[in-house]
């Protein structure tokens, strides 16, 4: 009954291009933005910073990133993990080197590192697609993970083969590293998302959306139409490595504190490609979704039965984890294969006419 | 149909140096091959600004193989293409939209994912110039010349009569509505030579003569020059101002219609001739 579009006429191109042509999407968007900036940061525990809302928003970063290439442009990546990996070692390097740099700074500028390294690895796009453009990512994957394994410069030649975060500070407020408050890099990485999903909406709805959705949808055509293939399938992997990478270094800098080289192998590539596809490719919204669904859903199914006074063991909760997740994402994908995305519009739709659909 | 279009179409006719009724583009004895197999064997003939140039012939004479000679999709072995006084043999096909060729597939080729509209404004893509640093921002110049760009899809789709699918992704249209969509497409480009790949293929009477009213439409109001291939023959003989046959990879007549009608080696090469 509240979801109505009667009434909200459009008068102006401008306006039907707005990015919500219906007034009651801006309001929810409203209150989800209400939600994040201040009733969790009001509400939330330090477990709840670490354990949800982080990782929540940097996988989402990451499969947003993904999304871009895969979903938009069409180009099947295995090679999400080593992306993050690359962007995760250059701001490591940078703020190693140049210490005294804004890390803000230091984690645009690593994501230029994987996104050169992206479209590197994306020049077999040109002559190949689809599952052999994902061995050829694959490749990327491998190759990168044995790089960081065996370059110890990356590392600053730490005894460890690790990246250690140091403290770093920002304005007077400590940002990363083993000092760092929770709410602080909550912020920091709410911000960072909010500011790249906000331009991701922008690239894909304009005339460089369109030129990947073309090459998605029929790449012969697109080239008659007058689209430079190559410019198109690169400025996807450019774009799309420069979001993962910048993931990345937020997965390290303001999550994990600490990464070594096997953390970015193909475990997490195919997190994040689950997430991108549970969530529903071609959608920004979808990469959210996802990312709620795989992140926090081992995390809610660890905690709630505790909380009511059930008590199973951890192995069994272990057990019952891989089990409800691989069920649910079955699940999800016979009832709506386009992803959670589609199911949200076509709730949606439904609401629009409800309760009188006829 | 509104003034607005006939303005669009006038300012196009002005931009080019050649005038109606010189050549547009000349095909100079073309040979392509695939292996040992000709596909067009020694072909010339002209296509002159403003008229409605059909390609005929029975199936696998090489028309297709023509057209892709034409917007350069392949490099013929032998032989030139001079477009606009321009002679050259190899080019990429988006150098050819950008030179003002445009084209439809005899198969429906439109991004299926994607809405009516934005199928027509991907047609405009080469037009659009606004960076990528300003498709960020998005408010400022690139809205701007989204918006601009709409106007002009928006002429194009009120041109077509297609304005209760706008929203609609193309892969839920009927296939008539699709190629419909798909000369919309190829206007967007606001081409100055116009392919058409069977535009009339698997549609009924009413279809085919909706198509054709666009077609004239197209190239009375815009000044576009158009090259189609089809195999309706009432339609070609209709529609064209010229018409050239061809026969396994060989061009076997060249004229108006019903020179072309009357022509002993076409009709053989449709009816067969005992030997």
């Amino acid at each position: 009954m509240l979801y109505r579009i009667a009434g909200q006429y459009k008068t102006s191109y401008a306006a039907d291009h707005a990015l919500f042509p219906v007034r009651q999407d801006a309001w929810l968007l409203g209150v989800i933005l209400l939600f994040a900036f201040v009733v969790f940061p009001l509400t939330a525990s330090d477990f709840t910073y670490q354990a949800l809302l982080i990782p929540v928003l940097i996988y989402s970063l990451a499969a947003l990133g993904l999304n871009i290439l895969t979903g938009y442009a069409g180009q099947l990546s295995l090679g999400t993990g080593a992306f993050m990996g690359v962007g995760a070692y250059a701001c490591y390097k940078l703020v190693s080197l140049f210490p005294e740099m804004n890390l803000l700074v230091a984690i645009a500028l690593s994501g230029f590192f994987s996104a050169a390294v992206g479209v590197a690895f994306g020049l077999p796009s040109l002559r190949i697609k689809g599952f052999y453009l994902a061995i050829a990512t694959l490749a990327a994957q491998f190759f990168l993970v044995w790089l960081f394994q065996k370059w110890r410069w990356l590392t600053n030649d730490n005894a460890s083969v690790a990246i250690q975060v140091p403290n770093i500070d920002m304005f007077g407020i400590t940002v990363a590293g083993p000092n760092a408050r929770s709410i602080t890099q909550y912020f920091f990485v709410l911000c960072v998302v909010c500011l790249m999903t906000w331009l991701s909406i922008n690239i894909t709805r304009g005339r460089i959306g369109r030129i990947w959705k073309s090459v998605r949808d029929m790449d012969i055509a697109a080239e008659l139409v007058g689209i430079n293939l190559m410019k198109a399938k690169l400025s996807a992997f450019f774009v799309s490595s420069y979001i993962v990478g910048v993931a990345g270094a937020l997965f390290v800098f303001l999550w994990r504190g600490a990464a070594e080289a096997n953390l970015f192998d193909i475990p997490l590539s195919f997190r994040v490609l689950f997430i991108a596809i549970i969530g529903g490719l071609g959608s920004i919204l979808g990469n959210y979704l996802g990312a709620i669904l795989i992140v926090a859903l081992p995390v809610i199914i660890n905690t709630v039965p505790a909380a009511i006074g059930i008590t199973i063991s951890p192995s069994m909760v272990e057990h019952l984890n891989t089990m409800s997740i691989g069920a649910l994402i079955i699940g999800f994908l016979i009832v709506e294969p386009a992803g959670l995305a589609r199911f949200w519009a076509v709730i949606r739709e439904k609401l629009i006419l409800w309760p009188f659909p006829h | 149909m509104n003034a607005h279009v006939d303005q669009r179409g006038m300012a196009i006719a002005r931009d080019d140096a050649i005038a109606p009724g010189e050549v547009l583009l000349s095909v100079k004895n073309v040979s392509l091959a695939f292996g040992g197999v000709k596909a067009i064997s020694d072909i010339s003939f002209d296509i002159r600004k403003g008229e409605i140039r059909a390609i005929i012939g029975p199936n696998g004479a090489g028309k297709t193989s023509m057209l892709n000679v034409i917007n350069g999709f392949y490099t013929p072995q032998q032989g030139t293409i001079v477009f606009r006084g321009v002679e050259r043999r190899a080019m990429k096909p988006h150098h050819a939209v950008r030179q003002g060729i445009a084209r439809t597939f005899q198969n429906v080729a439109l991004f299926k994912g994607m809405s009516t509209l934005d199928n027509i404004m991907a047609g405009r893509s080469t037009l659009m110039k606004r960076n990528i640093g300003w498709q960020m921002l998005w408010h400022g110049p690139a809205l701007a010349e989204e918006i601009e760009h709409r106007k002009a899809v928006e002429e194009i789709i009120d041109f077509l009569e297609i304005q209760h699918i706008r929203r609609t992704p193309v892969g839920r249209l009927p296939y008539g509505l699709q190629k419909r969509v798909e000369l919309g497409r190829a206007l967007a480009m606001e081409p100055t030579l116009l392919l058409l790949d069977e535009p009339m293929a698997g549609m009924n009477l009413e279809e085919k003569e909706d198509m054709s009213r666009f077609i004239l439409d197209v190239n009375r109001q815009r000044g576009t020059t158009v090259a189609l291939i089809e195999h309706d023959i009432g339609v070609v003989m209709d529609l064209s101002d010229r018409v050239v046959v061809l026969d396994y990879g060989k061009k076997i007549a060249d004229g108006t219609p019903d020179e072309v009608k009357n022509d002993r080696a076409v009709i053989d090469a449709y009816l067969g001739v005992s030997h």
